[in-house]
């Protein structure tokens, strides 16, 4: 398969995630219901929010790069609750 | 007042494990925070490091580091949709000790880094979340409180390492407002294909290596691109400024995508398979954007403080991650002994940081992430300046070769650059850079 046209699964599946029971974003729906910029939408680079039909967001934080884009990006008070995940927990990139 | 440490040092990135280092080696009794399973776990970055600041901490660093491959050869490349403008320059100096850069895996080199903090005699605490400072009730911050069960650890000093997102500068109030658009998003795939393939691909041999930093080809989001090669991987990534990323409504790795497909990227890495995709943010506007960098008990280091050297030619963090961290030590090391921990004995880190290229580059280049990210350099000088090559090089016979100066003033209304804007940046550029 060419470079260009993986599927969004398949780039993800090459990194590893140790994920927690806990979520360690939480994302307000009820804020994000008069959203009408989803900035996180497009910035996330984990895809992570994902616009329903309904007009709202549902996000998952399972496969989370820990990175701080979307706190950062979005500018609606109190739709994005952050904190890092337990020690040894999310991402963990590759070594040798 | 007894304590648990004399020092706790969270995050053991660059920043964190030279300062731990620095203090384990002067006898300190000192605990160097993770929270990922092991030190590099939670670190990306392009690709190179300059690892000239540890000549003090590790002589001969370089016959121990895990380095990937010396970098003997660095191009700067302006991209448009359908051109490429390249300057490259070699040299062999860079593939001999001393050596100058080097790319290596960030879980690789930091955990090495750690390792030689572990051998001074710091204690490193891995798996182990800081989820806030505890404060004295005068405002001193006395320790921190980590995710573990009775997990409070205290010192007289932290100092916080933490990385970009630095929730301990901001809950100690040290970054007066956080604007997106200070913030750039990097995202990056290391890609394999075998070492002869990049050799031959590259025009390197044995452990030579290339940095390729580029202007244009991000889809005109503002921002920039990278191609990096390690011994069996090539590493291709776009840097995004936050806020443009976020109104253009093309995501990141479709404007990656876009990069590798364009006609001077993609034969580099045909035929690769993707090991792994990555992403981080970077504290992009520097000097600009740097919060105060002490408080009583408390000293902030590396990303943590906005360290990272971000001017389009130059993408260097980890080394002023290294340095800064290391002068916190020094800095920690003189309070712990002078008995004076606030922020009056604590001052002896930011006259280290100014006396040295830390602040003194951050200083010169203050204005240069933002010029080198101004729509103006993103979107308008690229295309003029590849179609006044393209002119220069296309030969229209029968008409004659057209005079420099000619072209040059014609493609400058083509692109709309207007004279002063022109003269202004220039002024800029030659100030900041020159
Ligand atoms: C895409 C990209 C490309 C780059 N390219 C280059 C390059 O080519 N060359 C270069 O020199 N620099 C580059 N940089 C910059 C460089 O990566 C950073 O400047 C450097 O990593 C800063 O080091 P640091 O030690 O300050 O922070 P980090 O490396 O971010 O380390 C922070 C550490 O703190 C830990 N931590 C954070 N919060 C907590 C907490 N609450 N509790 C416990 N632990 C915590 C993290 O897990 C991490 O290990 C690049 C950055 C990016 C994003
Ligand atoms: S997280 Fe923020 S940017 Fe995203 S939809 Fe909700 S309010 Fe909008
Ligand atoms: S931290 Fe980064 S990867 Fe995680 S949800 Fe936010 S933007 Fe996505």
């Amino acid at each position: 398969m060419s470079q260009q046209q993986i599927s969004f699964e398949e780039r993800m599946a090459h990194s590893e995630f140790r994920v927690h029971e806990r979520a360690h974003i939480v994302v307000d729906g009820k804020v994000c219901a008069e959203c009408s910029t989803t900035e996180c939408v497009t910035a996330c680079p984990a895809n992570l929010f994902v616009p329903t039909a309904a007009g709202g967001i549902v996000f998952n934080y399972e496969q989370c790069f820990e990175c701080g884009t979307c706190y950062l990006v979005c500018n609606k008070e109190g739709a994005i609750s952050w904190s890092y995940p337990e020690g040894g927990h999310g991402i963990v990139f590759q070594r040798t | 007042m007894s304590t648990d440490f004399d020092a706790i040092v969270v995050g053991a990135g660059p920043a964190g494990s030279c300062a731990a280092i620095v203090l384990a080696r002067a006898g300190k009794r000192v605990a160097l925070i993770e929270r990922g399973p092991f030190a590099g776990s939670k670190n990306m970055y392009g690709g190179v490091v300059y690892p000239r600041i540890l000549d003090e901490l590790i002589p001969n660093w370089w016959e121990e580091a895990p380095i990937q491959r010396w970098v003997t050869r660095r191009s700067t490349m302006l991209l448009t949709d359908t051109q490429a403008l390249t300057i490259d320059f070699r040299s062999q100096n860079w593939g001999a000790p001393p050596y100058n850069g080097a790319t290596a895996y960030r879980p690789d080199f930091d955990a090495w880094l750690a390792d030689h903090a572990v051998a001074a005699g710091a204690v490193l605490v891995t798996s182990t979340t800081v989820t806030g400072l505890i404060r004295h009730t005068n405002g001193a911050v006395t320790g921190v409180h980590t995710d573990r069960p009775d997990g409070d650890l205290t010192a007289p000093i932290v100092i916080a390492c933490d990385g970009v997102n630095s929730f301990l500068a901001k809950e100690a109030g040290l970054y007066p407002d956080v604007d997106a658009d200070n913030y750039t998003l990097g995202v990056k795939e290391t890609i394999s294909l075998p070492k002869e393939t990049i050799d031959e691909r590259f025009a390197v041999t044995d452990r030579e290596g290339v940095d390729i930093e580029i202007l244009g080809g991000t889809n005109g989001v503002n921002g920039g691109g990278f191609v990096y090669t390690q011994l069996d991987t090539v590493a291709v990534g776009v840097v995004l400024k936050l806020s443009k990323l976020a109104a253009q409504k093309t995501r990141p790795e479709q404007i990656l995508a876009k990069l590798k497909a364009h006609p001077a990227i993609a034969p580099l890495i045909k035929g690769g398979e993707i090991k792994e995709y990555s992403a981080h943010v970077i504290p992009e506007a520097g000097y600009e954007m740097m919060p105060k960098l002490t408080a009583d008990g408390l000293m902030v280091a590396g990303d943590a403080a906005a360290m990272c050297l971000a001017a389009g030619i130059w993408l260097e963090g980890v080394n002023f991650a290294m340095a800064s961290g290391m002068y916190a030590g020094e800095a920690a090391v003189e309070a712990i002994e002078s008995g004076n921990c606030n922020a009056s004995g604590l001052a002896g880190y930011r006259k280290r940081l100014e006396n040295t290229f830390v602040l003194q580059d951050h200083k010169k280049l203050r204005h240069a992430p933002h010029l080198v990210l101004s729509d103006r350099v993103q979107h308008l000088y690229p295309q003029m300046v590849a179609n006044l090559v393209e002119r220069m090089f296309t030969v229209d016979n029968p008409k004659p070769k057209p005079g420099i100066r000619r072209i040059l003033k014609q493609e400058r209304k083509r692109a709309g650059v207007k004279l002063s804007d022109l003269a202004r940046d220039g002024w800029t550029g030659f100030r900041s850079f020159g």
